[in-house]
């Protein structure tokens, strides 16, 4: 078995409408035990369980929860649920099949940290699933598990949906509580951070999905046990969607640690007609590309973060060899051209260049010279930028040079 | 106290300080673009990246604070690569025409690149030419130029509370304009021009006057006379290179006869002129039961914001013109009958720190005969920097000469008009010893000086204490507005700059005006008015012979006519 299902345990075999089917299928038992554990007892569990955060960069889950638990006053808890790279489809599905595991996390953290608002920031192209989040929070409060008084556990917490208008820069943190507060999706200086000032400049705790449905199982699991699952630096399962030119496409669910080229051949069923796999792009958009040869790597945090990129949202897109690498750059670069939000300057200024740069390869016009500066230009976008827009844009072609630099020589006219 | 290294050197700062404020304190040169002193950290250029040992990304550091054991570099190779790129992104899409624009050698982005060594661009330029929004009579802005910086979008709406700009799309269609790509003239836009005096390049910046007023110098049946404000002589140095805060009042006379300016006069006269006119107006709303607060209406941006925002409160401003004003309204009245001239022959040029003294020149409110503009041209104190550069004059070394008669002498009250709480001062000094019939002993009144946004204080007129205040930035002006609008306004009197500093800090003065410039200009200004012979407004003999000679008494028939306005509500 190289599935194993704790996050998509539920999908399918529930009704994803009805309350009652989840608390049947053993539905907010997290919670009960957690309102039953002291605070700092939870966080804690969160801490032993060593879980990552699954939106993307892998930040240590427990260390922000600290950090908001520690502030006073009125917080913030938000469910980034803009799913907006390229590829992924994980956290949309989570909403659409089992809407309460989010719930249900964000209320273990809610009374975990002191938060009383709480916010799940939905992507506006996912109208369904604003749907069906909206009708289980009203589910939630009429079994008094939101509002006040929650569980006579004096402690009152209220969940409200949100949405942007479409724009792919506001799953940023910064920019996502811009969009909140009504302003457009554009970063902030950091510091301060969002735990110190967010949201209305409140102290504001923003979670991926993903992240949200890990938590009542580590509270009933216990933090030790669900440490058990996974890679040492890397603990509990990933959900994957893989996509692109295998047979079976889908969103899978693995222990971290298993291979990519598992997942591909095992559960994607390999390449439609079988052809052979040019490239690999992790993670969307902002992911490496990687060649056949190292499908062999394990998901995991540590082992990805040798490319600066967002694996940790597990997409997967297979490129059979019908497809050029400039194709897929190309396409990358001008979604980046598109939803860069224009508030710094390389990431505004840059990534129009790099599409210059691209076409000039596309064309058979590049010389050496333009190689340089392609490389010099992707490093210097992503060292720069404020945001993590333009620091892992770059990922794509930073990787690309390295595994198919005779690509790039194939263009250079000399 | 926190230690760290930058570029091997041993530093010691406070807590929580940046890496870029801490490399300054020690004389190590970061070059920065976004950023500006008093103004928001916006990290948004990323010119002043640093290499910090052990992390892969490079941080801004004007906005990374430094901790303990830090070792930073801010020029290595990866450093400078980064910097040289950026500034090589940003001229791509810049209108790089450098000898076509305004701020050629007076622009922050030229001067950086010449510095990071920019000789030549490996990036194609990909700017699409847009069209100029220069509707209104006093700024032009040029989106071509900009680099959206947002320097003018933090002081539209940080420092005067307008936010007139913003940014407007994203990616590289963004666009720093007024809400819907409209034009300034369609907006709730004062002219303030702080946008102007803090836009690192060419993209915002006043409509240049200088051409009809070189026509008029040399059109022999002209006579032209200029006017220059009391806050231009203690800042037309630093445009000549000379120290901030320099006082250089005898060497703006002889440069602008040198010009070829028929006459020189002072605007510190008429603002003389504005205390009596407004202080005898104050004693009559206060003894008469008249609208009060009074507020001041010397500066434009203030009138304008008034009548855009609170048209309600139009009542309690002084029915005063402007200095500038009552200047060109006795130029074309008293002065021509004295000259024996007709008033069409007079052209009077104003030369002033602000911007929005040339939109004050052309309301129709301000035209004695109801056609022709009372002051004709009015050009900022940059504007005439322009001019004086052009002819070629050496000015530090031009010999000083006094200003022509007959408005010839002035006083120190009226000196202080340039600074935030001068026209307050001032007013007290005359008031007080109008209604009190007694001398002041001690004429500085210190609480209403200084750069403190809100300044208070009481006096005693008549044996009843009376609270004044002075505010200055349009911020603190919708405070005071907010609080006479409600009925609650404790005050008497008060007077209202638009900019911050009050005219000293105008949007038409040299560029780089940061708080520590105009603390400086501020002093200059009052020991211009402690070495005057004469320090308050009605022991002016000039002034009492125009009164005896022309104008009757304060707030007589003629006066009324010439020297004051009415206020109306308008949209923009």
């Amino acid at each position: 078995m190289i599935q194993m299902k704790l996050i998509s345990k539920r999908f399918g075999s529930i009704n994803p409408l009805s309350i009652d089917s989840y608390m049947n299928a053993d539905g907010y038992k997290g919670l009960e035990k957690a309102l039953k554990m002291h605070p700092n007892k939870i966080i804690d569990e969160l801490e032993k369980s060593r879980i990552r955060g699954r939106g993307g960069a892998g930040f240590p889950a427990h260390t922000k929860v600290r950090a908001l638990s520690k502030q006073s006053g009125d917080k913030y808890i938000v469910c980034n649920a803009d799913e907006g790279e390229p590829g992924n489809f994980k956290d949309r599905s989570i909403m659409e099949n089992d809407p309460h595991a989010i719930i249900e996390g964000m209320i273990i953290l809610a009374y975990a940290t002191g938060a009383s608002k709480g916010i799940i920031y939905i992507r506006g192209e996912y109208q369904n699933a604003i749907m069906i989040m909206k009708a289980s929070i009203k589910a939630a409060e009429e079994k008094g598990l939101i509002g006040e008084n929650i569980q006579n556990k004096s402690f009152d917490f209220k969940i409200e949906v949100r949405s942007g208008a479409g724009s792919y820069v506001c799953g940023e943190e910064f920019s996502l509580i811009e969009s909140i507060e009504g302003k457009p999706g554009r970063s902030r200086t950091k510091p301060p951070y969002p735990t110190e000032k967010g949201i209305h400049n409140l102290p504001t705790l923003i979670n991926n999905v993903e992240t949200f449905a890990n938590f009542s199982h580590i509270i009933l699991m216990g933090g030790d046990e669900f440490a058990k699952i996974g890679t040492k630096s890397s603990t509990g399962t990933k959900l994957i969607s893989l996509s692109g030119n295998v047979k079976n496409k889908g969103l899978y669910e693995v222990p971290f640690g298993t291979s990519i080229r598992d997942v591909i051949f095992k559960l994607g069923k390999g390449v439609k007609n079988n052809r052979k796999i040019k490239m690999v792009q992790l993670g969307g958009a902002a992911g490496p590309i990687i060649p056949e040869y190292m499908l062999d790597m394990s998901i995991d945090f540590d082992r990805f973060e040798n490319f600066d990129s967002k694996t940790g949202t597990g997409a997967i897109i297979v490129i059979d060899d019908r497809f050029d690498l400039f194709d897929i750059l190309l396409i990358n670069m001008k979604f980046f051209v598109n939803q860069s939000c224009g508030k710094c300057a390389p990431c505004r200024e840059g990534h129009v260049q790099i599409v210059n740069l691209l076409n000039k390869f596309i064309n058979h016009r590049a010389t050496e010279k333009d190689l340089m500066s392609l490389e010099n230009l992707a490093n210097v976008i992503q060292q720069t930028s404020l945001c993590g827009l333009g620091q892992s844009s770059m990922t794509s072609i930073i990787s690309s040079l390295r595994y198919f630099r005779d690509d790039y020589f194939s263009k250079v006219r000399y | 106290m926190i230690n760290f290294k930058i570029n091997n050197i041993d530093i010691a700062c406070e807590e929580n300080t940046t890496i870029l404020a801490a490399a300054r304190q020690h004389n190590i040169d970061i070059p920065t673009l976004c950023n500006y002193p008093d103004l928001e950290i916006k990290s948004e250029c990323r010119v002043c990246v640093v290499e910090i040992d052990g992390r892969k990304k490079l941080f801004t550091s004007c906005s990374t604070i430094a901790t303990e054991g830090m070792i930073i570099n801010t020029n290595s190779p990866k450093v400078l690569n980064a910097r040289k790129t950026i500034i090589e992104l940003i001229l791509a899409n810049h209108d790089a025409s450098c000898t076509a624009c305004p701020k050629n050698l007076n622009c922050e982005l030229q001067s950086l690149a010449n510095k990071l060594g920019i000789d030549d661009n490996r990036f194609p330029t990909v700017l699409e030419v847009k069209p100029l929004d220069n509707k209104n009579p006093v700024l032009i802005r040029n989106i071509n130029r900009c680099i959206k910086c947002g320097r003018c979008i933090d002081v539209c709406k940080n420092v005067q509370s307008m936010s007139v700009l913003d940014v407007m799309g994203r990616s590289k269609d963004i666009e720093i304009t007024p809400a819907y790509g409209k034009f300034l003239s369609d907006e709730y836009c004062v002219y303030c021009g702080q946008c102007a005096s803090v836009c690192p390049v060419g993209a915002i910046i006043e409509k240049d006057d200088t051409d009809p007023v070189w026509e008029a110098i040399n059109n022999p049946h002209l006579h032209v006379v200029v006017q220059v404000a009391p806050a231009v002589r203690v800042s037309l140095g630093e445009e000549m290179g000379m120290e901030a805060g320099s006082i250089v009042t005898g060497k703006v006379v002889a440069a602008l006869k040198y010009l070829g300016f028929d006459a020189v006069y002072d605007t510190d006269f008429t603002a003389d002129l504005t205390i009596l006119e407004e202080g005898t107006e104050l004693i009559t709303r206060v003894t008469t039961g008249g609208t009060l607060p009074m507020m001041t209406s010397c500066c434009p941006g203030w009138i304008s914001f008034a009548e855009q925002r609170y048209p309600e409160i139009l009542d309690h401003l002084s029915t005063c013109k402007s200095p500038q004003q009552m200047f060109g309204a006795l130029a074309k009245s008293y002065y021509a009958e004295k000259m024996e001239l007709k008033p069409k022959d007079i052209f009077v040029v104003s030369i002033m720190p602000c911007t929005a003294k040339k939109y004050e020149s052309q309301r129709v409110e301000m035209r004695i005969d109801n056609v022709n503009p009372d002051v004709d041209v009015v050009l900022t104190t940059r504007e005439l920097s322009k001019m004086i550069k052009q002819m070629g004059i050496n000015f530090e070394s031009i010999e000083e000469v006094p200003f022509d008669k007959p408005f010839g002498i002035t006083t120190g009250a009226a000196a202080i008009f340039g600074a935030t709480g001068g026209v307050m001062e001032a007013a007290l000094r005359t008031v007080y010893e109008i209604v009190n019939k007694e001398e002041l002993t001690n004429l500085d009144f210190k609480s209403v000086r200084g750069l403190e946004g809100l300044k208070e204080a009481e006096v005693e007129l008549g044996g009843q204490k009376v609270k004044v205040a002075v505010a200055h930035t349009l911020e603190n002006a919708k405070l005071m507005c907010e609080q006479v609008k409600a009925g609650t306004s404790p005050y008497t009197f008060i007077e209202v700059m638009c900019c911050p500093g009050g005219c000293i800090g105008g949007g038409g003065q040299p560029y780089g005006t940061t708080k520590e410039v105009r603390q400086k200009r501020i002093d200059a200004i009052y020991s211009v008015d402690e070495n005057m012979e004469i320090r308050k407004s009605h022991k002016n003999p000039d002034i009492l012979a125009l009164y005896e000679d022309y104008l009757e008494k304060p707030n007589s028939h003629k006066a009324h006519h010439l020297l004051h306005t009415y206020y109306h509500a308008r949209k923009k």
